[in-house]
Order: C-alpha cells, then structure tokens, then sequence
C-alpha cells in the first residue's frame, strides 16, 4: 500500500514527467511569446497611454505585457519548461543508457523473427564455422560483433552509432546549458555605453537603464571617428573608431580600428561602435580672395563670425557631405562692415573657382571642414557568453545526432543442425527503417552468399 | 543574358512546372509528371544561374557580397531553397503529386519578387556586412523550405483525410501518395528543417553578439524565430504521443509554415526591429 503522501509525489512526479505538458508548454511558450513582438517593449508609459489609452495601459501594465519576457508568468514558463525537460530526461535516461552501454547480447531465435527485419537460413557449415565467417563479414560490412556461447547455440551482436540515442539528451542539456550561460551573464555581467569625443579619454561607462557609472579599470582613447560613404552616394560604407586601451600608464592596445561587426575585445570587455555625433563647433578653413586683391585663409569656427578685410565679416551656417550630388559645400553669408546681414550662399568644395563669378566682394573656395566627433560605444560584459556557446554547440550536435543518425542493431542466433547448423538473423534500426530495410536486404545476401546450404 | 533574364526563365519554369503537376492530378499520366519533374529541374537550374551571376553582376559593381543583402534577393533565393529541398525529396520518394502542392510555394515567391520587389544592386550597410550574413540565411532558408514542403505534404495529408471516410479514392486522390507516406513526408522535411532552423538562430546569435554584443535582444525577428522553433519542437514531441499524430501533426505543421511565413515577411512588414531593413 502506498501512502496518500507518496501517492502525491508520485502525481507530482508523473505531471513533470508528462510528454503532454511538453507540447502544452511549448505551444504556451509560443503563443505568449507573441504578445511582446506586437505590444512595443520598455517604452515609456507617455508612449503606451498615447497608444493604448488609459485602460489598457493599466490591464496590460499589471499582465507586465511592457517588459514581458522578464514578467514573473513569462519566467515561469520557463522555469516549467526546463523541469519538465529535465524529469523527462531523467525518467527516460537509464533504460537508453542502458541499451546503449549493456545490450542484451542474446536473443532467442522466436524474438528475433519478431523484429522488423528478420531472416533464417540453414547453413552448410557447422555453428563454429558459420559463426567465424559471419563475424568476419560483419566486422567488414557493418560492425565488429560480439561473440556469446549459450546451451542454445552461438550469438552474434552487432551494434552502430549506439551513441545517437544521447541525442535527444545532449539536446535538453544544451538547453538548460543556454540558459545556465543567459543567468550568468545577466547577474555578472553588464550591459553599458560610453560617448568618447575624438581626443578624449574615459575609464568610466554608464549602464544602459541608468544607474551609477562602471569604472573599467583601464582607460579607453578615441584617437579619431569616421564616417566613409559608398562611391556617389549617401549610403554609409563604414564607422569606424581608432581606439588605444591605457591601462596603468602604458599604452597596451594602440590604434585599433574597430568598425561595426568588428568590436575590440580587452580583459572581458567588448566595445562595440554603436553611434556617433557631432561633438562642439565645427572648424572650416577658407581661401578668401578680395576682389582685385591677393588670397588670403580664413579659419571659421562655427556660429562664430570671422573678420574679413575693409570691416567685412563671415560666418558658416550650414553644411552638407554632399550637396545636390556635387560633394561637401557650406551655406555662408557675408555681412557687410555696417553689420547688414548679406544674403546666403552656397559654395562647393569641389568647385574652387566657381564662387568668384557670384560677384561678390570676396570670392570663397573651401578648403577643408572639419566637424569634431565623438563616437558611441555600446560596452558590454558578459562572462556567461562561452557557456552559452558552449550550450549551442551542443544544440546543433544533439539535433543532429538525435534526427540524421540512427542507431543500428543486428543480432544472429546459431544452432546446429546435423552437419550444418541454422542461422536466425534480425535487425533494427531506432530512426529511418525504410532505409535500413533496403540496406539490411543488400547485407543479407552479402552475409548469406557463401554458407546457404 | 543577366540574372534577371534567368530568373524571368525561373518564373516561367516553376509556373509551367506547376501548371503540368496539375494537369498531371487530373490527367494521371505518368509521362506528364516526369515532364513537370523535368521543367521543375530546369527552373531551379535557371535559379541557381541568376543566383550565381547576381553575386558577379555585384562584385563587378565593386560590392563583394552575396546575393542574400536585401528582400527581392532573399525571396529568390527561399524559391531557390524549396526547389532543391522539394527535388531531393523527390528523389528518395518519387511522389509527384506532392509537386503540385509545393512548386506553388516557389511560384508565389518568384513572382512577388519579380513584379513587387526592388530588385536593384545595393551595397550593404556597415551592420550587414559579415560572412555571418551567409551562414545566417542559407541555413534558415534550408530550413524555412524544409517547413514548406512539410507543409504542403500537411495540406495533401488533411485533403486525404476528410475523404477517407468515404472511401472513394477515385479521380484525384488516386495519385496522391499513402496517407502514411504523406505523414513521414511532414515528419522527414521538418527532421530536416528542424536543425537547420536551430543552427540558422544560433548564426544569427552569433553574429548579433559579434556585431552589438547580445546574442538575444528579443526582438521581434528573434521572437518569432523562437516561436516557431517552440511550434515544430512541439510537432516533433507530438510524434511520441498518443493522439497528437496524423491530423493534428498536420494542421500544427500547417500553423508551423504560417508562423515560418510571418516570421520570414510579417515581422519585416508589419513590425518593426532590426531585421526591417528588408521591408524597404
């Protein structure tokens, strides 16, 4: 008799282990997960109320549908997931370690005809001999066998890619591994940014959600930024960063270009180019030509004006990367020495000459603009990463191994018979019979073709 | 001749192809399906040409990249995918009539790229490039065409079954193939397309944690990928139930391939994230 508490355990036991509530979890898992594929996520209650108005907001606030996939129903799922992945394994890992590690040997000669694929023939040769040539052809055609002597007659197993039936095993670990590396990750790593002008250093970054600042416990430079652009067009070719790592006084890494998809790795910390900007007043230099007069260069920092000859001014108001497809130009005006405010104009830097024949007191040509930078780093630390990739290797040689190989068996029984003896043959295959149908019909005659009697 | 041309020829291949299958179910001579067989040869052959001469129409543009950086390139390629998954398919099975239920799938995509799509040459943006791009597309193609052909063997499967109760496997329904053949069709093209929709996740977590240092954000693109890997994981623990085989296999492999449509278009199209550059 079992106890009423033992009966519970049991039922406990026996919900954890249920393949039901594995396609139950899993379609769950899958319908809730689109909730916050449609409903925006982490955005600001401003946002959501505009959206959603003052009732749902409240609904879905309390259902934690704004940050899903950290709400406690979500995690819970999860977490019954993961149980019953692992109670299944559990329940159904022995019997398979099992069959893999101690096959039965021997199978009597009724048994065997009961499996899918199954043959019997009488032999010419005695048991022994029999036995001898038909371990030699399966040692070279399929596997080496094992070799048992019972009262009954002499047996033979053969077993290939026994190990195929981990697989599935090897696949549930691999996803609670994932999600070993995940935890990791987020109770000791970080995910923050920093904004570094060009020139500047920091040792200090902010984590991305707020909070006090992270010292690095080395510095980061920005040597320089860049944006380069595709031939003629205004699509971006490529970010890029020239950063030097200084830690304790000396230079340890120095100009490393990191351009996205190409991030700088140093003691666990990974810097990812992630934004840019401008970053104070930008600096254009000019060949000024005064009518009738001699050039002379100008340096103009932006929304400044600087003095011209005569009680003339400039200043720079504007500037393009590519202006009507004919490269850099800055909109300027020149105001004249009683302070009137001219009229705006454009000049191209590619086109040097082309400003003279406005007319104008002075004539510009650009020679070089110069906007400061400061480039957007994304700073991340995450120790659990290896264990997750570690986890996805599994993943991808589990499913293999658990769907494209099969773990393959034959067993034959021999008993003798007057001169000769009898030989009973099965075979079977845990994955793809039909193919190892045909194949076990192809060795069956390899196996047969010299004893039949 | 330039990609183009090619795949004009790949449109008309997959239509002609289809058009035969068709006939085929309501002709049911043999001959006509090995000539749909035959075209469906010659249309994927005239795929992986425009593929192959995209890639060089753009590295002669001075763009080394695979012909995988934007919508009409990826809808081309999943045609691509279906054809070579379907054809080897029919190798192993020699069941033509599955034909008519997957050549459509091809037929579809190619139009809509060819008639709705921009199919200009442009280079990538400095996030796209990295030969994690490659890795990343061929294997949830492979995948995504595994789940088609599943898909259409679902759709033959729930044909076949609302009929057998009466029992008149007349006109049609002969050739279509056993309704057991139809059900480890389902299973052997989403065992094929399973894995291949693992590793094609795990290439994207790996190239996002290489390009912005999270391997998971939850985006939607990611969300959706993870939806319909929980969907054919169910479908493949269904397998060892009692009662969760046959129709019910069929019809979650059938809401598999929509959630695997909506996750490949619907989330570019409809939501947004880091995967919407392909709407545009």
């Amino acid at each position: 008799m079992t106890t009423p508490k033992h009966n519970l355990l049991h039922s406990v036991w026996n919900f954890f282990c249920s393949l039901k509530l594995t396609i139950f979890t899993l379609i769950l898992l899958a319908l809730t997960s689109i909730i916050g594929t449609v409903i925006q996520q982490n955005r600001s209650p401003e946002e959501y109320i505009r959206q959603y108005g003052e009732g749902l907001y409240t609904l879905f606030e309390r259902l934690q549908f704004f940050d899903m996939y950290r709400a406690w129903w979500f995690l819970a799922l999860l977490i019954l997931f993961c149980l019953n992945l692992i109670a299944c394994s559990i329940k159904r890992l022995p019997g398979v370690w099992k069959t893999v590690r101690e096959p039965s040997l021997t199978m009597a000669p009724d048994t065997l005809l009961t499996l899918a694929n199954h043959t019997r023939f009488d032999s010419r040769q005695n048991a022994e001999e029999t036995a001898q040539a038909l371990s030699e052809s399966l040692s070279s055609r399929f596997a080496r066998p094992v070799l048992t002597r019972t009262e009954d007659g002499l047996h033979l197993f053969a077993q290939k890619a026994a190990w195929a039936r981990f697989g599935v095993y090897v696949t549930h670990l691999s996803i609670l591994i994932i999600f070993i590396g995940a935890i990791i990750g987020n109770i000791w790593g970080y995910k923050a940014f920093v904004n570094i002008v060009e020139g500047d250093q920091v040792n200090q970054v902010w984590p991305r959600g707020g909070g006090e600042p992270i010292d690095l416990g080395f510095t980061v430079r920005c040597d320089s930024f860049s944006v380069t652009y595709y031939d003629g067009s205004l699509r971006p070719k490529e970010y890029a960063s020239v950063l030097d790592v200084i830690e304790d006084g000396q230079e340890v890494i120095s100009d490393r270009k990191i351009i996205v998809n190409t991030p700088l790795n140093y003691k666990g910390i990974t810097f990812y180019q992630s934004s840019y900007g401008p970053a104070g007043p930008a600096t254009t230099r000019m060949r000024v030509t005064p009518k009738g007069g001699s050039p002379l260069v100008a340096i103009n920092r932006e929304g400044e004006h600087t003095p011209l000859p005569n009680g003339y001014s400039f200043a720079v108001t504007g500037y393009a990367q590519s202006y009507q497809g004919m490269g850099p130009a800055v909109q300027m005006h020149v105001n004249t020495p009683d302070g009137r405010h001219g009229n705006p104009f454009i000049v191209l830097q590619n086109f040097p000459d082309f400003d003279s024949r406005r007319g104008g007191e002075f004539a510009f040509a650009l020679l070089d603009y110069k906007q400061p930078q400061y480039t957007g780093l994304q700073v991340n630390k995450d120790p659990g990463v290896w264990v997750v990739w570690i986890g996805c290797l599994l993943l991808i040689l589990g499913t293999m191994a658990a769907f494209m190989i099969s773990h393959r068996r034959i067993w034959i029984t021999i008993e003798p018979k007057g001169e000769g003896s009898v030989v009973h043959m099965g075979a079977s295959a845990h994955r793809n019979q039909a193919a190892f149908a045909l194949y076990f019909d192809e060795l069956k005659k390899d196996l047969t073709k010299n004893l039949v009697a | 001749m330039n990609s183009a041309q090619f795949f004009n020829l790949t449109t008309i291949g997959y239509f002609a192809s289809m058009v035969l299958f068709l006939v085929y179910l309501i002709a049911r001579s043999p001959k006509i399906a090995l000539a749909a067989t035959a075209v469906a040869w010659a249309g994927f052959a005239a795929n992986t040409a425009g593929i192959a001469l995209r890639y060089f129409e753009a590295v002669e543009m001075g763009y080394n990249q695979a012909p995988l950086s934007n919508l009409y390139e990826s809808v081309v390629f999943f045609a691509w995918s279906i054809l070579l998954v379907y054809l080897l398919m029919d190798l192993k099975y020699k069941q033509r009539a599955v034909g008519a239920f997957v050549i459509p799938f091809a037929f579809i995509g190619m139009t809509w790229a060819q008639l709705g799509l921009d199919d200009a040459i442009a280079p990538l943006v400095p996030a796209l490039q990295s030969n994690w791009l490659t890795y990343h597309v061929i294997t949830c193609f492979l995948g995504y065409a595994g789940f088609a052909i599943a898909c259409g063997a679902s759709i033959m499967y729930l044909i076949l079954d609302t009929q057998k109760s009466k029992d008149n496997k007349n006109g049609i329904l002969a050739l279509f193939p056993d309704i057991r053949v139809l059900d480890d069709i389902n299973y052997k093209a989403i065992m094929f397309g399973f894995p291949m929709l693992t590793l094609g996740i795990i290439t994207g977590a790996a190239w996002a944690n290489y390009a912005w240092g999270t391997y998971w954000s939850w985006d939607p693109k990611e969300t959706w990928s993870l939806i319909v890997w929980f969907v054919y994981a169910a479908f493949l623990h269904a397998r060892f139930t009692r009662g969760w085989v046959g129709k019910r296999a069929a019809w979650l492999s059938i809401i598999g391939f929509a959630a695997t449509i909506f996750c490949y278009l619907g989330v570019n199209l409809v939501l947004s994230g880091l995967h919407s550059y392909g709407g545009a």
